[in-house]
């Protein structure tokens, strides 16, 4: 008696599918790994350099640490003032960006926006916002606020269009107006859901902070540039802690928050 | 008799509420005063970006074909960034996870690694290995690498705590050995979140990418910091048009490519 | 064949779930555990393969101190054991096939695991088993597709493609509806008296229990208090064991 085999069945739609797109994915490693550009020359340097480096950077510089609470503060600032009025103005652009809540083309121009505002790096809008009012925070509010609002917008409007419908039919059909539905059926479902949006957007702006200055959008990034641009390693590293403590300390605030409000 | 009246908050509450919301406009009102505003700014803003805007528009399309090679650099960064930071993530999430982590210590040592790995921009990132691999997309493809280690990680961490532990008792009863264990009830548990979130991953670093050669990481972040240097507007225009095509092309196959999975 | 002498375990909560229990199954039949819940029946079952470690007492399995092995050693005697779940514990993404085959595990290296190259008399064996299950056909769905019932049946073929010398039964049914309960646990008796293999069971269904049962082990708070026949399952027995006459549970 022949013994019978068995292989487990194929993942893909047709078999040679699977030969195609995994040919396909090595060749596209390939291709990338070839196109790198790698000075071997460069990096043995570097390597050696790293020494130097690291001796340089350590330990951290914390006598000229008060230079950097004003550049600290900047960034918390631009953090929260971003993410308040990001969220303020967040939640009309959602309502707009609803499938299930406004009409076709008006989802249609909502959704347009949110793409444009999230697509673009927080960089290239500092740049922007830059040229547009001069150097300092100012730029840096208005950039974190643009993304905000998209990127708020697009979280909260998916949160929209999964509420539960039946209390909007409920309001609806006793002739409530538009407005009326959705103050009382739609936003208390939202509510909860908006603090806690919030709270995340409070944390990610947090990081982006500490970068935009180095376009010159205000905050604790232009310090550390300069500090990077004179190899001054030491006062680099005690930035980078810095920033590494703001961003924990961020984090377990938005920690504590979050389950304070469930 | 009077008719009863109906309040929503009782009085305390109605005046906690108020309280909450007068502090936090407070608190903006005093971070926008520190934090400096020039209001002529602010009111001239959008004439400035509307002249922005004006300049950049239409774009230099001629000046395309000299945006292929820096947009393959870009790829490059994000795609080998990505895959170096999947293979590395691995393990760590292994050792990050409660249920797999062999010892306490190594528990601790992966989630303090996966944290730094998070709080540090990859911007920043970038900066630290320009110092050591010199300027070039090998620093910006080990800055992407860096910075996703951690986000993956934590992520297929938190799929592994997440599993199912029956099939796992279940498979370790029959006598497989701890591999063997981890083959057969861990990683299938676990396969479609650790797909669905790298793939989102190389979606977010795909748009990093794209601004990394503003400090010298490579990639088409150089040719929009030179054409923005030389004031030339037109070809900013064109690269953000093109920066913006890339984004919604990665952010849609990747969002394809996850639909499937599950 | 399994000597259990002596069994403790108390849990770090302080929950004394098994106060010195021993017994002992000679020959080929199915014993049945029944008793509250929190009588440490699942308790019981788990400290025979260890996969809930005594903190006093012996297992034996054909002589050998299943309690004292290293952790190769205690594999190897795991492969001996065929446990059934409560909860089926299958893996849910992979086939009913992949399912089945885990139970080899113990005997193939990991890159057969891997690769899902089994030997071929462990594939024909499996074929075989899903056919006595009544699942024949079934090898390539995915264990998520299948009824609560086809699930077991699976976890019943994991557990015999094993050959084991013993089978670990874990509250089999209580997942189930009454009628698909009674063909499992039809099916899971009929199967192991064709391989000459004795099962201990443990089940919360005292009529289930007295209808497939050849002895009957009632644990009350971690201790024997009834080991006998069906027959001799009486109102005093019961109220031994669930503390109140007629039997708990009020099925």
């Amino acid at each position: 008696m022949t013994t019978r085999t068995w292989r487990p069945p194929s993942p893909w739609p047709r078999p040679w599918i699977g030969a195609v797109v995994w040919g396909a994915g090595v060749a596209f490693l390939a291709w990338n790994v070839l196109s790198l550009e790698v000075d071997p020359a460069r990096v043995v340097r570097g390597l050696d350099r790293l020494g130097t480096v690291a001796a340089r950077a350590w330990p951290p510089d914390v006598e000229r640490a008060g230079m950097l609470v004003s550049g600290v503060l900047e960034s918390i600032e631009i953090a929260t003032l971003s993410t308040l009025f990001g969220v303020l103005l967040g939640i009309p652009v959602a309502v707009l960006a609803a499938r299930n809540v406004v009409p076709l083309p008006v989802y249609a121009g909502g959704r347009v926006a949110v793409t444009l505002g999230r697509t673009l790096h927080e960089l290239i809008l500092a740049i922007v916002f830059v040229k547009a009012v001069g150097f300092g925070p100012l730029a840096g509010v208005l950039t974190l606020t643009v993304g905000a609002v998209a990127s708020f917008a697009k979280l909260l409007a998916e949160q929209i269009e999964t509420i539960d419908r039946r209390p909007i039919e409920a309001i609806r059909a006793t002739g409530a107006s538009r407005g009326a539905v959705l103050v009382y059926a739609v936003l208390p479902q939202v509510l909860p859901r908006i603090v806690g949006l919030s709270i995340y957007q409070w944390d990610v702006h947090l990081r982006h902070s500490t970068i935009i200055g180095i376009v010159g959008a205000g905050g604790i990034g232009a310090t550390l540039y300069n500090a990077f641009a004179r190899y001054d390693y030491d006062l680099a590293l005690t930035i980078l802690l810095v920033i590494v403590g703001i961003v924990l300390a961020g984090e377990a605030v938005s920690a504590v928050a979050r389950r304070a409000v469930q | 008799m009077s008719a009863r009246a109906w309040r929503r908050h009782s009085p305390a509450q109605a005046a906690a509420r108020w309280a909450g919301q007068l502090a936090l406009a407070l608190i903006a009102a005093a971070m926008l005063a520190h934090v400096g505003v020039r209001w002529d700014y602010l009111a001239d803003a959008p004439a400035q970006v509307g002249d922005l805007l004006d300049r950049m528009l239409p774009p230099q399309w001629d000046f395309a074909p000299w945006l292929v090679q820096p947009l393959i650099q870009t790829i490059n960064i994000a795609t080998l960034g990505t895959a170096a930071a999947f293979v590395l993530s691995l393990p760590l999430a292994f050792f990050a996870a409660l249920n797999t982590s062999p010892a306490r210590a190594l528990y601790a040592l992966a989630r303090l690694v996966i944290v730094v790995s998070r709080s540090v921009d990859t911007l920043i990132w970038a900066l630290i290995f320009i110092i050591v691999v010199g300027p070039g997309s090998l620093a910006g493809a080990l800055a992407v690498a860096v910075r996703s280690v951690g986000f993956l990680a934590k992520l297929f961490a938190e799929g592994i705590e997440e599993i199912d532990r029956g099939p796992v008792e279940a498979v370790s009863a029959t006598g497989a050995s701890r591999l063997q264990t981890l083959l057969y009830g861990i990683v299938p548990q676990v396969k479609p979140v650790i797909l669905g979130v790298s793939i989102y991953r190389w979606d977010i670093n795909i748009r990093e990418s794209t601004v990394l050669g503003l400090v010298g990481a490579g990639g088409i972040g150089f040719t929009l910091n030179e054409a923005i240097l030389g004031l030339e507007w037109a070809r900013v225009g064109l690269i953000l048009v093109v920066v913006l095509g890339i984004v919604l092309l990665s952010e849609a196959v990747s969002a394809l490519a996850r639909a499937r999975i599950t | 064949m399994l000597e259990v002498a002596a069994l403790e375990k108390t849990y770090p909560t302080g929950d004394h779930a098994l106060r010195g229990v021993s017994f002992t199954i000679e020959g080929r039949d199915a014993v049945f555990v029944i008793g509250p819940s929190g009588a440490g029946k699942s308790t019981l079952l788990r400290c025979v393969n260890r996969l809930v470690e005594p903190d006093r007492g012996t297992v034996r399995l054909d002589g050998v101190d299943v309690t004292a092995l290293d952790a190769p050693a205690l594999r190897r005697a795991r492969r001996r054991m065929g446990m059934i779940f409560q909860e089926f514990n299958l893996v849910e993404r992979l086939t009913v096939m992949e399912n089945v085959l885990s139970g080899r595990l113990g005997y193939v290296g990991l890159w057969q695991a891997w690769r899902r190259r089994f030997p071929g008399e462990d594939v024909e064996a499996a074929y075989r088993t899903l056919a006595r299950v009544g699942l024949a056909g079934f090898e390539n769905k995915r264990a998520d597709e299948l009824s609560g019932g086809q699930r077991q049946r699976v976890g019943i073929a994991r557990a015999l493609v094993q050959r084991p010398q013993i089978l670990l039964v874990d509250e089999p049914t209580s997942s189930l509806d009454p009628r698909t309960s009674e063909t499992v646990m039809a099916l899971i008796t009929g199967l192991a008296a064709e391989d000459g293999i004795p099962a201990l069971v443990n089940i919360h269904d005292v009529p289930l229990a007295r209808a497939f049962a050849k002895r009957i082990v009632g644990l009350h708070a971690g201790r024997i208090v009834f080991d006998g026949p069906p027959a001799a399952l009486d109102d005093a027995a019961l109220v031994k064991i669930y503390g109140r006459a007629g039997g708990a549970p009020l099925s």
